[in-house]
């Protein structure tokens, strides 16, 4: 298809470059330099989308990041992008891309039928009907709401795209590189100031791009090239494009998306596809322009109706025409400058302005140019449904209220001006107190709540003379209080139209005997009429009235709406704007998408990954991990076709009947030094700790002070006034923190010192009856007899010219040791352990053999300890000293802590002694009632019993001390099993716990 | 995010910091007789101020020492910042 509205000449495009790409299947061109807008448009192409409510065919309102319609679906190297604003999406070769919200296309959209069924989806139209009955919500209602509604469609593939974080700091953080943004900058960057200057769009410039200035003796556009040409040599500047500002937090911490790669056909190798950076700025220039303000008529939603701005901006960047029988609506002087340029370009504009006497450099100029105008006349409605074919206009009374000589006129694009509205959502954001300008019926920042400085039309600003003067001042006087560096630079001179006041009036009122559709909110469909509604239902604050009506809700988030929205509600409530106020403004300004905000931190980089220095050693050896914490662990060991069932039980055995060993690096190790050290344990632990000998091991329990478990350990006393502690995995990170807030804010007088060991040492479990065989292979000259190394003993040695430390401790109930080494050394010494070890059959067993061997001896562990249990429950009130105060005693005193029939561990033991208890399942005395049948306790661990081969589990069971030999009901409604059950003690295994002394 | 000022390592994000809660609160001292109440009072309750909130933060990613910090809570301005051993 040929470019039939792309001028001859004119724009910035490179008209050198040809691109082709796809929209909607049909293949078109453009240039290089376009966006997928532009390139639409010069195709003639203006039916773009279908809107979200009634599905009215929809085009292009804007021309950047406020176009509330062009909406589309892109293809990318095999990669789906929904909800790209075709406005910004700029063109290259091969784009593809397609309408959203319409089925089964665009041009013939079944959901258009909502369209013609109007009066019955008001506002609230959804709360009112799809109420009844109830239950068909989220069966039918809402299934069918969600296929009709929405935007894109999101891809559910993983995204192969890379996105990245970055935290930047600087001096001065500029959002908006308009005259304004590039005044300031250049003042301030001559300062020495580390200047970071944003820019959303392609190119730098802003309105200097659009607009009939002189600058110095300079076109604006060049004056902006030269400006920004010199900040990007300057090694204190960064100038960066595709770049928005979205989100101003506490403390001048602003975030920006880079759209990277967004522009080209793929993401380079290397290169990231989007962003996000993270600027902590001492100041912040907000200098993020102004978006126009629409006016509101009839239809004003037909493809083919637009910004004046939006118009401009197509012609003098893209030399792209709108239509060729424009219709200019205005009640300012912007839209003059509109017909201007269409007249320069050959085409006859009509102009038809609501003000009845207006006259100004600008006006004159097109009166030179003997552009038609009409004074107080107004568009009543827009003619056409694809696209505008005409224009019912009317002459309008002085009082605005009339409407008169309504006549049809031909026009194949309706270009709309309702002067200009200052982007205040980033100042709005930072915490500032907004006013209302009656000069100019918008909101501008006032008074700000942190470092931020609102310049240029952002702050209310229209002339280019007085923008230019205060940001030279303020770049310079902001980076001079930082810096304390002035090098001042003059104001250039500008020559600039002077305007004339616009008009107070943006919604025509409606013919009589009609009611054509008035759109204020063009994304979600909200229309005058809706807003009078949800006003007469008794709706007032702005903020009921938009969630009511969705007016500014969509992901435009208003920002051609929000005024017009509060205009009328104040008209109908005879108040002033600003009584009305606005609604709050909240990041992000525009959509960002989730990659962006989610970064490197997806899939496996979730999470940091920590590995023992024996992984390798495991990979090598089939272990299949499991994730414990941030730690991988072997959860068993593969041989042959095994499943985790079968290793884990063969990998138990092995421990009970030989010796076995397992990888426990993973434990939290604590370094405790210090004269007060033992006192410090003392506090903690619940336990006595002041006369643990030098060399001695004990078992030890925390609590929090509302006296629940918090973690549980052995802590060793390696000298007089050096001790080591484990934690759990889990909760090595709390317990550290718990110990430095005890040392630092509750008891700063105890002389001790704690600092975190976990990766210094790795550690070995070496467990089973024949575990001290291998112990003193490992360890030949030392006496490792139960007499020399006794249970809860401990003993430095050196392992084949490696220092060790040597802990009889046991997790799994069999005699067993750990031993230490420095990390470095870890894989040796398991290398060492498994080599000499073979002559007494031992095996490497993971964490599910771990679990197996704990649960049938009846050690807690976290499952026990979950954060919701004291010591009592846990079976460990035998550890709770009656003598000493400690971390949370006080709280065991407390009623419900010492019940009678307070909740205790036991042993469950399946009646037929096949089926297994899944983890989690309800105790219940009588499994046929109905649910929710009482509860009296659950399951937390479940496992095999290697010894006695049947199934064991552990229970907190309410009254668990007297429910021993008592018959139960395991219920597990998830997995719809019900098992009889007998309750056990809960060390089912060596009860007299004779085999770790042995 | 706010900034936080470490009285050891200077300004610092947020994000290198955790929250500890209520910097007034005084743990009953240890082997005293406390109420239910007292200890309840102690354990449990905590005030919600709007504004001013003198409350506790742990540099656990910098220096792990834990520190005051007198914060707004509604404006989240932070007026002072304290070594753990330092009255306001």
């Amino acid at each position: 298809m040929s470019e039939n509205f792309r001028l001859d000449r004119g724009g910035l495009i490179n008209r050198n470059k040809k691109i082709s790409f796809t929209f909607n299947g049909k293949q078109y061109f453009g240039y290089e330099g376009d966006t997928l807008a532009s390139a639409l448009l010069a195709n003639g192409v203006h039916l773009i989308g279908r809107s979200f409510k009634y599905h009215r065919p929809r085009g292009f309102f804007g021309a950047g990041v406020d176009e509330p319609y062009a909406i589309v679906q892109m293809n990318r190297n095999n990669e789906v992008d929904p909800n790209v604003r075709a406005t910004e999406q700029e063109l290259f070769e091969g784009l593809e891309a397609k309408s959203v919200n319409c089925w089964p296309n665009v041009n013939f959209d079944i959901g258009a039928i909502n369209n013609f069924l109007g009066k019955f989806f008001p506002a609230g139209f959804y709360y009112k009907t799809f109420m009844w009955p109830k239950s068909f919500w989220y069966k039918v209602y809402e299934p069918i709401i969600r296929k009709a509604a929405g935007f894109g469609t999101a891809s559910i593939k993983h995204d192969k795209e890379r996105y990245e974080h970055k935290y930047e700091y600087c001096d001065l953080l500029i959002t908006g590189s308009g005259p304004s943004g590039l005044a300031s900058a250049y003042a301030a960057a001559q300062n020495g100031a580390k200047v970071i200057l944003a820019e959303d769009k392609s190119r730098f410039g802003g309105s200097l791009l659009t607009s009939e200035v002189t600058i110095g003796n300079q076109s604006g556009q060049e004056w902006a090239e030269k400006i920004i040409s010199e900040l990007k040599s300057m090694p204190n500047v960064v100038v960066k494009n595709r770049s928005q500002v979205f989100g101003y937090y506490d403390h001048n911490m602003l975030v920006m998306s880079e759209r990277i790669s967004d522009h080209l056909p793929k993401t380079e190798k290397y290169s990231p596809k989007q962003r996000l950076w993270y600027i902590r700025a001492k100041e912040v220039i907000i200098s993020s322009g102004s978006i126009e303000r629409p006016l509101v008529f009839g239809n004003n939603d037909t493809p083919g109706v637009m910004l004046s701005s939006a118009a401009k901006e197509y012609l003098k960047i893209y030399g792209v025409l709108v239509g060729k029988k424009p219709l200019v609506f205005t009640n300012n002087d912007s839209g003059y400058e509109t017909a201007i340029e269409f007249k320069k370009n050959g085409i006859d504009p009509i102009v038809l302005d609501t003000r009845k006497n207006s006259n100004s450099e600008i006006i004159k100029e097109a009166k030179d140019l003997n552009i038609n105008i009409k004074s107080s006349y107004v568009v009543v409605a827009a003619k056409g449904y694809k696209k505008v074919n005409s224009a019912d206009i009317a002459k309008i009374s002085d009082d605005k209220k009339n409407i008169s000589n309504i006549e049809n006129i031909k026009c194949d694009c309706i270009c709309v001006s309702g002067f200009w509205t200052p982007t205040i959502h980033l100042a709005s954001q930072s915490g500032n107190k907004t006013k209302f300008n009656k000069e100019i019926d918008a909101f501008i920042p006032s008074q700000s709540k942190q470092k931020e400085t609102t310049l240029g039309s952002a702050n209310g600003i229209f002339t280019l003379e007085e923008t230019l003067k205060t940001s030279f001042e303020k770049g310079n006087e902001l980076s001079k209080q930082i810096t304390n560096k002035e090098n001042k630079v003059s104001v250039p001179s500008v020559v600039e139209k002077k305007s004339s006041n616009h008009d107070k009036f943006w919604c025509v009122p409606l013919p009589e005997g009609k009611n054509y559709k008035r759109f204020l909110d063009f994304q979600n469909d909200v229309a005058v009429s809706d807003i009078q509604l949800a006003l007469r239902e008794g709706y007032r604050s702005i903020e009921h009235v938009k969630r009511y009506t969705t007016l500014g809700m969509a992901t435009d988030q208003g920002k051609t709406s929000n005024l017009n929205g509060l205009q009328l509600v104040s008209d109908i409530e005879n108040k002033v704007v600003p009584q009305v106020g606005h609604t709050t403004f909240r990041p992000p300004y525009s959509p960002v998408s989730i990659g962006a905000i989610v970064g490197r931190e997806i899939g496996k980089h979730s999470k940091p990954t920590r590995k023992s220095p024996m992984h390798y050693w495991h990979e090598k050896n089939n272990a299949v991990f499991v994730d414990a914490g941030v730690w991988l662990r072997p959860r068993y060991y593969k041989q042959g076709n095994e499943n985790l069932f079968e290793a884990s039980k063969r990998e138990a055995k092995n421990v009970r009947q030989n010796v076995g060993v397992c990888d426990v690096t993973t434990l939290g190790k604590i370094d405790i030094k210090g004269p007060d050290a033992a006192e410090l344990l003392n506090r903690v632990y619940t336990n006595a700790w002041l006369k643990l000998p030098v060399g001695k091991a004990r078992y030890g329990v925390m609590l929090r002070e509302d006296g629940i478990v918090m973690d549980d350990g052995t802590t060793t006393r390696i000298s007089e006034n050096h001790y080591h502690m484990t934690t759990t995995t889990a909760q090595a990170a709390n317990v550290l923190s718990h110990l430095e807030y005890y040392l630092q804010l509750v008891w700063p007088e105890l002389n001790v010192n704690v600092v975190s060991s976990t990766e210094q040492w790795a550690g070995a479990a070496i467990a089973g009856p024949k575990s001290r065989d291998v112990l003193q292979k490992l360890f030949p000259d030392l006496n490792v007899s139960n007499e020399g190394l006794p249970f809860m003993g401990y003993m430095e040695g050196n392992l084949f010219g490696v220092n060790a430390r040597i802990f009889r401790i046991s997790f799994s109930g069999e005699l067993a040791y750990e031993v230490n080494v420095e990390s470095g050394n870890g894989n040796f010494m398991w290398e060492k352990i498994i080599e000499l070890g073979k002559e007494f059959a031992i095996q490497p067993y993971g964490t599910e053999a771990l679990s197996t061997l704990r649960i049938e001896m009846g050690h807690v562990a976290g499952s026990e300890l979950d954060g919701r249990t004291i010591p009592y429950d846990n079976g460990l009130d035998g550890l709770i000293s009656k003598k000493k105060d400690f971390i949370g005693k006080r709280s065991l005193y407390k009623k419900a802590f010492i019940a009678k029939d307070r909740q205790r561990v036991v042993g469950v033991v399946p009646i037929d002694k096949k089926t297994s208890i899944p983890e989690g399942s309800y105790l219940v005395r009588d499994a046929n009632l109905k649910l929710p049948n009482p509860k009296l306790g659950h399951i937390s661990a479940s496992c095999w019993s290697v010894e006695y081969n049947n199934p064991f589990s552990l229970a907190i069971l309410k009254d668990g001390k007297n429910m021993i030999g008592k018959k139960l009901f395991a219920l597990s409604p998830l997995k719809n099993k019900s098992i009889p059950v007998e309750i056990v003690s809960s060390h089912y295994v060596d009860p007299k716990g004779e085999r770790v002394r042995s | 995010m706010l900034h936080i000022k470490c009285p050891h390592c200077g300004l610092r994000s947020q994000n290198e910091f955790s929250y500890g809660g209520d910097a007034t609160v005084k743990r009953p001292e240890l082997n005293k007789e406390v109420s239910d109440q007292d200890w309840d009072n102690f354990v449990y309750l905590r005030k919600s101020p709007r504004g001013k909130h003198l409350e506790l933060w742990q540099h656990i990613s910098g220096c792990r020492q834990w520190i005051k910090v007198e914060r707004d809570t509604l404006t989240h301005e932070i007026f002072t910042t304290l070594k753990a051993n330092e009255e306001i």
